[in-house]
């Protein structure tokens, strides 16, 4: 509710404004102001309104630094700043859809890509293409073609990602695995793994540090598993609905991740990820499957010197694409400037000021390498060359009604294990996603 | 009637009648058109919306684009909805929590009022203290409890800290470690009994009993909420005469039996309105939970409000959604109803 009023009261802050900067309008006659609503494009910089869920200490820097690098081209624009906190867009969706339904858009607004985009604002008709940009900002000679694809729905591109986030590191305590003699080299296998595991548990450190609270890890720490025990291209057939999930491959992943969950942290249920990135950095837990905004956490916690990564065991080779874009809505309400805030956000500047604050790395692959952290520049040239796959549980493998079936099955087999019953949830949600969509 | 009085000069009662009769009609009309805006916005926005939701619920909006066309066989998603495992720990849930949250609760506050009621120094200051917490949001509430009842961090220090795990080691048994909101299990399961008289339960994936988990959730509640059951029996004894207590004692009642036999019965008006008024609370509870345990593990403290919101914002299965909240609406106008018409007749 807090959360709807801080939009409404913004919006109507943002009409206040408009009529004050109208009335003073800096030197600006009184006659001209009254014109300046329909002619805003051509004389007057105007307005733009920016959704987004990036208010953490982490993203409301880095959001910032798109609105300077706007700023820097368009000077005297007001932006409006219309962000709804909550991690990974809990609230930010909610509001975002009621002010959607109510005819009510903002100039732009931040989406995965993927589903997301295309099953929650494309195709129910909320979002204008924008190919044309693409086309004459040759966006598409910069960013990989398994990203573009991401985007775009029926051969048109609808938003221009921003950021892209690794979804399956495994983080580790070097400090720990010292202490217990386990080597960890550049890659890990599902075997080293649990080598390690073993390790660990005798020295009655949890292996794998689970967060289960806000649901998503335990789904993302399972799609992590099934990447690596089925590779790249069944997994994405899986999420396509072209591939089934009764199949001896899923349940062999469903196993091992059954296994994995006999090492995690007894008190997982009451964490929230954080929580879980916290146990790595006291030292308390082996291993986290995380997305590299726990590399965030570290940092901002001092800790990233003793924290050393490798990808999610099995998943070398592969990219887990967890992207943010900006969209262009239908009726918006100051549609160049939203078309102009497109522009600034895919260009390199942008990009290179963003993403070292927000942790990301650019979709555009001709950026300057050397202004990103080591894990960065690993993860730029995993991006560059491995297979690049949509994450379902952050919504851009499949509907959202899959995804929740896919919470919903995840979070009960963290306490049951029980694999007929995971297998067959995952197929019965596969069989309403199909009747959904036909 | 005054008019037909014989003992009254009709010149005089005309005017008198005339009068009142002017002014009965003026507040007959004042009133209902003072009653109209807050009607017409209940109508609307109370009423309106539940005919809307549970039209939603019938129809085939199940993704971002709303789509109201009524989905065929009608009513097809209640069967849906009870199918779904998750639903049904739901309930189950739902019935455990009211259960031992209404205990708490009412004997909390019940005993609180006792206790105040015979004049402790300073009642006026506790009876402050203990009505407190309902002033706090559930929200507020929520996180500091999922601190204390987080086996790492919270209560389970104290255990530590008071030496009982110690004691425990000295006699050769673990420590004493509950995981509280962590804690999976399902106790007193009735799958098995129930199954030897209907066989057909042996094949449900839902576990018929206690959530663990739901322990310390109900706690909290009934922490936060036996303040205002307090207030309710302070209220109450109130209004009990001092002749009634005099009279028991003079009879030799004891004070045990003074409240058994006297005070409490004679409290049960208000003992029901307790009842009724928290029911309501724990069949609607949504941001204690989802603050203090989330749907917990397992789904162990999952409620049918966590599932509404999840269907409708997450997963936008509106319909699904819709008829989980016509579902929660129905069960509260179960409790209340025959309140209310009971309420109504004794006016």
């Amino acid at each position: 509710m807090q959360d709807v009023t801080k939009t409404l009261t913004t919006r109507a802050s943002r009409r206040g404004v408009l009529k004050g900067s109208a009335a003073l309008g800096l030197g600006t006659l009184a006659a001209s102001s009254l014109g300046s609503r329909f002619a805003a494009a051509q004389d007057e910089p105007g307005s733009l309104e920016v959704f987004s869920w990036w208010t953490s200490p982490g993203e409301a820097p880095a959001l910032q630094a798109l609105f300077d690098a706007y700023l820097a081209k368009y000077p005297g624009t007001e932006i409006i700043n219309a962000a709804v906190a909550g991690g990974a867009g809990v609230n930010a969706v909610a509001v975002l859809q009621t002010r959607l339904q109510g005819n009510q858009p903002p100039d732009s607004w931040q989406t995965h890509v993927g589903h997301e985009l295309v099953d929650q604002y494309v195709v129910p008709g909320y979002c204008e293409p924008i190919t044309d940009i693409y086309e004459s900002e040759k966006w598409a000679d910069v960013i990989p073609a398994g990203l573009v694809e991401q985007a775009t729905w029926e051969s048109n591109q609808y938003s221009i990602p921003v950021g892209v986030h690794r979804g399956n590191g495994f983080w580790f305590n070097k400090q720990v695995m010292k202490d217990n003699g386990i080597e960890v080299g550049d890659t890990m296998t599902v075997d080293e793994f649990f080598a390690a595991a073993d390790i660990l548990q005798k020295a009655g450190i949890p292996a794998l540090a689970l967060a289960t609270k806000d649901t998503f890890a335990a789904a993302q720490t399972f799609e992590n598993t099934l990447l690596g025990a089925v590779g790249p291209d069944t997994y994405r057939a899986l999420f396509k609905g072209e591939a089934p999930w009764d199949s001896p491959e899923v349940r062999a992943a469903a196993e091992t991740y059954a296994k994995m969950l006999d090492y995690v942290n007894p008190d997982h249920s009451a964490l929230t990820w954080d929580g879980a990135t916290a146990l790595i950095i006291e030292g308390k837990a082996g291993f986290n499957s995380m997305g590299d905004w726990a590399y965030g956490e570290f940092v901002s916690k001092n800790a990233v010197d003793n924290v050393g990564w490798v990808s999610h065991p099995g998943t070398n080779g592969s990219f887990v694409l967890v992207v943010d874009s900006f969209t262009l809505p239908k009726g918006a309400p100051n549609a160049e400037n939203a078309k102009r805030w497109l522009r600034v956000v895919g260009s390199k500047e942008a990009q290179e000021a963003f993403n070292p604050l927000k942790g990301s790395i650019p979709p555009r692959t001709d950026v300057n390498r050397e202004i990103f952290s080591p894990y960065h520049q690993w993860s730029m040239d995993s991006f560059a060359k491995d297979a690049l796959v949509p994450s379902c549980a952050h919504s851009q493998a499949s509907s959202p009604a899959f995804k929740q079936a896919f919470y919903d099955a995840s979070l009960a087999f963290v306490t049951d294990k029980d694999v007929d019953t995971y297998i067959a949830m995952l197929s019965d949600a596969q069989a309403m996603d199909a009747e959904t969509t036909s | 009637m005054a008019v037909t009085s014989p003992s009254i000069p009709q010149e005089i009662a005309r005017p008198v009648a005339g009068l009142r009769r002017q002014r009965f009609t003026l507040e007959r009309a004042l009133s209902p058109l003072l009653l109209a805006p807050s009607a017409v916005a209940i109508f609307v926005f109370v009423y309106g919306f539940i005919v809307y939701t549970f039209y939603v619920s019938l129809s085939n909006w199940k993704s971002a684009k709303p789509d109201l066309s009524l989905r065929r066989p009608v009513g097809v998603i209640y069967a849906d909805l009870f199918s779904q495992t998750r639903f049904q720990i739901d309930l189950r849930n739902t019935v455990v929590f009211t259960i031992m949250f209404l205990i708490l609760a009412v004997l909390g506050g019940l005993a609180l009022a006792i206790l105040l009621d015979r004049h402790v120094p300073a009642s006026g200051f506790f009876r402050s203290v203990f009505l407190f917490p309902y002033a706090l949001s559930f929200i507020t509430t929520g996180v500091a409890w999922s601190w204390i009842f987080n086996p790492e961090t919270g209560i389970n220090l104290l255990f530590d800290a008071a030496g009982i795990n110690r004691l425990l080691a000295a006699f050769g048994t673990g420590p004493l470690k509950p995981g509280w909101i962590t804690d999976p299990a399902v106790i007193w399961q009735l799958n098995g009994p129930l199954a030897t008289v209907f066989p057909a339960v042996g094949d449900w994936s839902l576990k018929l009993g206690v959530p663990v988990a739901m322990i310390p959730v109900a706690m909290a509640a009934a922490w936060q909420l036996s303040g205002f059951a307090m207030a309710m029996f302070l209220a109450g004894l109130g209004t009990i005469s001092n002749e009634v207590r005099e009279a028991a004692a003079l009879d030799g009642a004891s004070d045990f039996r003074l409240y058994k036999d006297v005070i409490i019965p004679l409290l049960n008006p208000i003992t029901v309105s307790v009842l009724i008024i928290l029911t309501h609370v724990s069949l609607k509870i949504f941001d204690l939970i989802f603050a203090m345990s989330g749907k917990g593990p397992g789904f162990a403290t999952d409620v049918p409000g966590i599932f509404v919101y999840e269907m409708i914002f997450r997963a936008q299965r509106y319909n699904l959604g819709a008829a989980a909240a016509i579902v929660m609406l129905a069960s509260v106008a179960l409790v209340i109803v025959p309140y209310l018409a009971r309420q109504l007749k004794s006016l």
